[in-house]
């Protein structure tokens, strides 16, 4: 029987396409960089080359006498941000401190630091000019290796990250079967294809219009509000499509208020596009970080002791902070856990979410652990998982809302042929190659978020949908496109309009950690449920089901039917933990000569719950399992220590992978419906894509080589020998 | 980027004349050139464009063949005379850049192209090659990708070219002309050790101009390989690379030629460990001793140690598959 029958679920349905992919493939689709305003001009930065200290002099004769400069901006000039002033910080901090103020007085805190800023009537005259910017600087000793100040490393404040325990995890007496190990995931800059990019436009001395990349237009239109003074109305942000985010739009970056200062000063529109290697020194990167992964577990492999220990970097001004121990604390059933979570400041600008954000990094230690403490007891490293399995939350005892991990365990396994896995590494070989599988698996947090829709049914007999979430490529269009679909069935989804990325609409989170197809979703099907009772009351009784909106609409003489709905998650929630689970499995060769490594086979299975779009769910799955494998295999920012600056900052040298890498891969999901988070039984599935592949590939590494690499990525170098 | 002039002259007399002004810069395809000027690492106050020069042809000749030097790289790796009579070329030009690049990279691009250490990259940093006297970043700090022969105290960079490297195993000729005439350089004298001067790349003068390259005929054709060990499976540099052509008759090696990528400032050929194949059997232990005569000498840096052992079984390894032993 196949395994799609023995567990009884459903098939997938086909889905719909993207409804913005003809605009995409054509260039039809305008990113915020691509806007034209006129009276343009342009911003660039020049940028300190110390890494700490102050500056002595800066010199921008030059630039200013440099042609089509408007401007040069330098602590010395710059205006006042009035938000600034107050102590109200206008992009909020992800944790603690306060983010860095540009041109507000002569200190450097990291390489790369802005340090003057040029308007010019053109990118390149700008460019020109930012170079003719002279800086002197008084140098004060800096460091920027997190692997030497890790004993400097302290736990942040609040409850969040309070060293957490449950029974005696420390005690390892009895313990039979033991395991220690570390691990390093280094630093992981974010290099989606469109770059950092806004236009700050002032329509009037109070006024202005912004097209940014973001991730939350809403988010943008306070932060410019506070940092301005101006009430938050008086702002509106456009981001109609995001050239991949990951994360790293969902702040509001320093340069981004700078952009919006300029503007106001030279009384222009600005436009400000980071340059590659600026995006390495800006924008945040997932942080360097150390973990210490100690476990106890019985000979028949039931976990008894469980600590799981992280120590990564943050800015010298300001606390990053995420959840990379939280895992273990709920993925296996074991009695006595604990979790330590510490950051330490180094002399570099300031970290962020990236995909998967801490989980992803957690994930690549504990599922390396696991994978090694299976080894350690001679069995198959799913057997161990499962005889793990946590049934409830050990965490906080609860049920959970749905869980079909043993499945996700077995359909993974049956595809990639699981079976042919020889639990003693290096013994395959093929054409001259070391054959290895490994898996690993991948959870986050799935909840349901507040948002505001507005449904209208036009007298065309459109449906419009309207919110201001942004889509970050991922394909929320789509997804809500095909959510209204099924509450309006009959309508054709040509039909069907969603309107998003804009700040005048009615309000949506922002678009990050997997929340805005539950979030969203959720409020678009409320609305449209709203919208067709609206209709019925119109109609009367006897009315049917799928009534003829355009004629309704006629004969009752009203040119449009509307409503906006505010809906968010049901209180019964908090009585379930809930969460989305993958399992990614690989194949991989690897060459037993040069420590090349290349993938065979990937397939990775997502439960989160019902899935509403299948074509975009599947394009998740894909781009998340090819980050995980840039992660695993490639990706690293280096930075050389004694200067503080990158050595890889360009696609050249620092290495994502490209399509020679990447070999088919197949995207499975459980597709089981979990009611308990929202009307449509759908869970997030963007961070989980990426969350535990790294650990996967490392596993099959392994069983490939006998060589254990517990520092990514994993180079050929590291496989020599 | 600074601003500059830029003319395109219709014959080879007008690039001539053009180049022998100070201050001025060839260019071609320009994919290596304009990333530098946007890098601020170059900054010529004229771009001299010789695309009107009529030196795309690929023809045969006498002894071989002729390629002129603003055959694209795609064209050069598709020909059918390269493909049949030199097929470790077309192997190492699809093994470089991307498939875009390289329909813009030309054969005299390709030689002149400058290394990609970081250090020469980025403005901020010492470099001797792009700053004589300023020190160089690379020999305490990031050297994974640098080199293990012939370096100097000066610098250790490497030509990231793999063409080169095939046609370095390959007995190329470089054709030179300058204002009084034409020269002819061996292919492996072209590009330099660092020594002092390490801003010299190459022996080709301001005012030279390269118009092509010859390749002999050989009897390489049926045994040769080009091996790239990189980083990811394209679109990357080589941490080593191997040409490796063989001469096999009943099993025995009767000529040899090998060069390696990602070793030094020039392509690295192996004439001791040609020599010592010379006579000998076709198998791999004969290849890996070659190897190891091929490491004599070599040094490593903080972080390219692992070059030591990835260079010989990269040898080992492109001299078995020439072979055919796989
Ligand atoms: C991202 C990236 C990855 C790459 N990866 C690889 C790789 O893996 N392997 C590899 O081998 N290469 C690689 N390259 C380099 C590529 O091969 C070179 O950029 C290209 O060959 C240069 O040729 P061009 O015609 O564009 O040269 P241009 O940029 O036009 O010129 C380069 C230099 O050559 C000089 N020049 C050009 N023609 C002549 C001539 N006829 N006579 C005298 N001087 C001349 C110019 O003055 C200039 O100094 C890569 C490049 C990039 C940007
Ligand atoms: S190795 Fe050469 S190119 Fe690199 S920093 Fe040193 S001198 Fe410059």
């Amino acid at each position: 029987m196949k395994q799609q029958e023995l567990l009884n679920i459903p098939p997938l349905t086909e889905g719909i396409d993207r409804v913005d992919g003809r605009l995409k493939v054509t260039g039809a689709a305008k990113y915020a960089a691509e806007f034209e305003v006129p009276g343009m001009t342009y911003a660039v930065f020049a940028n300190s080359t110390i890494t700490k200290g102050t500056i002595k002099t800066i010199d921008t004769k030059a630039a200013e006498r440099a042609p089509g400069v408007l401007a040069v901006f330098t602590y010395l000039n710059a205006p006042k941000v009035p938000g600034y002033q107050t102590g109200g910080d206008p992009s909020k901090p992800p944790s603690g401190g306060g983010p860095l103020k540009l041109f507000v007085d002569n200190t450097v805190k990291y390489n790369g630091q802005p340090v003057a800023m040029v308007i010019a009537d053109s990118f390149e005259r700008a460019t020109y000019a930012a170079s003719l910017v002279k800086a002197e600087y008084t140098k004060e000793p800096h460091q920027t290796d997190t692997s030497k100040v890790l004993d400097k490393a302290a736990t942040p404040k609040g409850p969040r990250f309070a060293d957490y325990k449950r029974g005696t995890p420390d005690d390892w007496q009895s313990v039979p079967v033991k395991l220690e190990a570390e691990y390093v995931v280094p630093i992981d800059v974010h290099n989606p294809m469109e770059l950092s990019a806004i236009i700050a436009h002032w329509t009037a001395d109070d006024k202005l219009t912004v097209y940014d990349k973001t991730q939350g237009v809403k988010s943008t239109q306070n932060a410019i509000a506070q940092a301005f003074k101006l009430p938050p109305d008086n702002v509106q942000v456009t981001a109609k499509f995001v050239g991949g985010a990951f994360g790293n739009a969902l702040r509001t970056w320093p340069h981004e208020i700078a952009a919006v200062m300029a503007a106001k000063q030279v009384k222009r529109p600005v436009k400000l596009v980071l340059t590659r290697d600026m995006q390495f020194y800006t924008v945040g990167y997932r942080p360097y970080t150390w973990q210490k992964i100690n476990i106890g577990a019985t000979a028949d492999g039931k976990l008894t002791n469980l600590v799981h220990e992280a120590r990564a970097q943050t800015s010298s001004f300001e606390e990053f902070t995420e959840g990379t121990v939280n895992m273990t604390r709920f993925m296996y059933a074991c009695p006595n856990v604990g979790t330590i979570y510490k950051i330490t400041p180094v002399d570099v600008n300031t970290p962020t979410w990236m995909r998967g954000p801490g989980e992803a990094t957690g994930a690549f230690a504990l599922e390396c652990a696991i994978d090694e403490l299976a080894d350690k007891l001679n069995m198959d490293p799913i057997e161990l998982r499962v005889r793990n399995h946590a049934d409830t939350d050990p965490e906080n005892g609860k049920p959970f809302s749905t869980k079909y991990l043993k499945e996700a365990y077995q359909m993974g396994a049956d595809k990639i042929g699981w079976q042919n896995r020889k639990s003693k590494p290096r013994s395959v070989q093929e054409d001259g190659w070391l054959i290895g599988y490994g898996m690993g698996s991948g959870v986050f947090g799935a909840g349901r978020g507040r948002a505001t829709v507005k449904a209208t049914m036009q007298s065309d007999g459109v449906l419009l949908l309207q919110t201001s979430v942004t889509d970050i490529g991922v394909g929320t269009g789509t997804a809500m496109t095909q959510i209204a679909s099924e509450v309006f069935t009959g309508i054709p989804v040509s039909k069907i309009k969603f309107e998003l990325g804009d700040s005048s609409l009615p309000p949506s989170p922002t678009q990050g950690g997997s929340m805005i197809t539950s979030t969203v979703g959720g409020a678009v099907h409320d609305a449209c449920v709203a919208l067709k009772e609206k209709f019925q009351q119109l109609i009367g009784n006897g009315g049917t089901d799928k009534p003829d909106y355009i004629q309704v609409l006629k004969d009752k003489n009203i040119p449009q039917l509307d409503v906006t709905i505010t809906s968010s998650g049901n209180s019964e929630m908090r009585n379930f933990s809930s969460y989305s689970y993958s399992v990614h499995f690989v194949q991989v060769k690897v060459h037993p000569k040069t420590g090349v490594v290349r993938i065979n086979k990937v397939v990775s299975v997502a439960d989160s719950g019902h899935i509403v779009s299948p074509k975009t769910a599947r394009s998740q799955v894909i781009g998340g399992a090819i980050g995980g494998i840039g992660m695993a295999l490639m990706e690293e920012g280096v930075i050389d220590h004694r200067f503080g600056r990158y050595v890889n900052a360009d696609l050249a040298n620092y290495h994502v992978p490209v399509h020679a890498d990447i070999p088919h891969i197949e995207a499975l999901f459980v597709n089981k419906p979990d009611y308990k988070v929202n009307p449509m039984g759908a869970k997030g599935m963007g961070e989980i894509a990426l969350i535990g592949m790294s650990a996967a590939v490392a596993n099959a590494v392994y069983n490939a080589t006998g060589k254990r690499v517990r520092e990514l990525p994993i180079t050929p170098d590291k496989l020599l020998g | 980027m600074k601003q500059f002039q830029y003319v395109r002259p219709a014959n080879q007399q007008g690039v001539l004349a053009a180049i022998a002004q100070p201050g001025t810069k060839i260019i071609a395809g320009g994919s290596n050139l304009v990333d530098l000027m946007k890098h601020g690492v170059m900054a010529p106050d004229k771009l001299v464009d010789i695309n009107k020069l009529p030196l795309r042809n690929i023809s045969g000749i006498s002894n071989g063949l002729h390629i002129g030097a603003l055959a694209l790289n795609s064209q050069v790796a598709e020909d059918q005379q390269v493909k049949t009579k030199f097929p470790l070329l077309s192997q190492a030009l699809t093994a470089g850049a991307s498939a875009q690049l390289r329909n813009m990279a030309t054969v005299g691009g390709n030689m002149m192209q400058r290394t990609r250490c970081p250090y020469f990259y980025d403005t901020a940093m010492p470099c001797n090659k792009r700053a004589p006297g300023t020190g160089c970043g690379a020999k305490e700090g990031f050297n994974r990708m640098h080199a293990i022969f012939g370096f100097s105290d000066k610098c250790i960079a490497v030509h990231p070219s793999d063409m080169c490297i095939a046609l370095a195993a390959l007995d190329a000729t470089v054709l030179i002309q300058g204002r009084k005439g034409t020269r002819h350089l061996k292919f492996t004298d072209f590009h330099r050790l660092p020594g002092t001067t390490p801003e010299l790349d190459n022996n080709l003068a301001k005012d030279e101009l390269i118009t092509g390259v010859e390749i002999p005929n050989n009897n390489f054709a049926q045994h040769s390989y080009y091996l790239k060990v990189r980083d990811r499976a394209s679109y990357a540099f080589a941490l080593i690379s191997v040409a490796a052509a063989l001469d096999i008759q009943n099993g025995i090696i009767k000529d040899a030629r090998l060069a390696m990528g990602g070793v030094a400032h020039k392509p690295w050929r192996l004439t001791t460990a040609e020599q010592l194949l010379k006579g000998k059997p076709a198998t791999v232990a004969t290849f890996e001793q070659a190897a190891q005569t091929a490491m004599q000498g070599a040094k490593a840096f903080k972080d390219n140690a692992f070059k030591l052992q990835m260079a010989p079984a990269s040898i080992t390894e492109a001299l078995t598959h020439a072979a055919g032993l796989v």
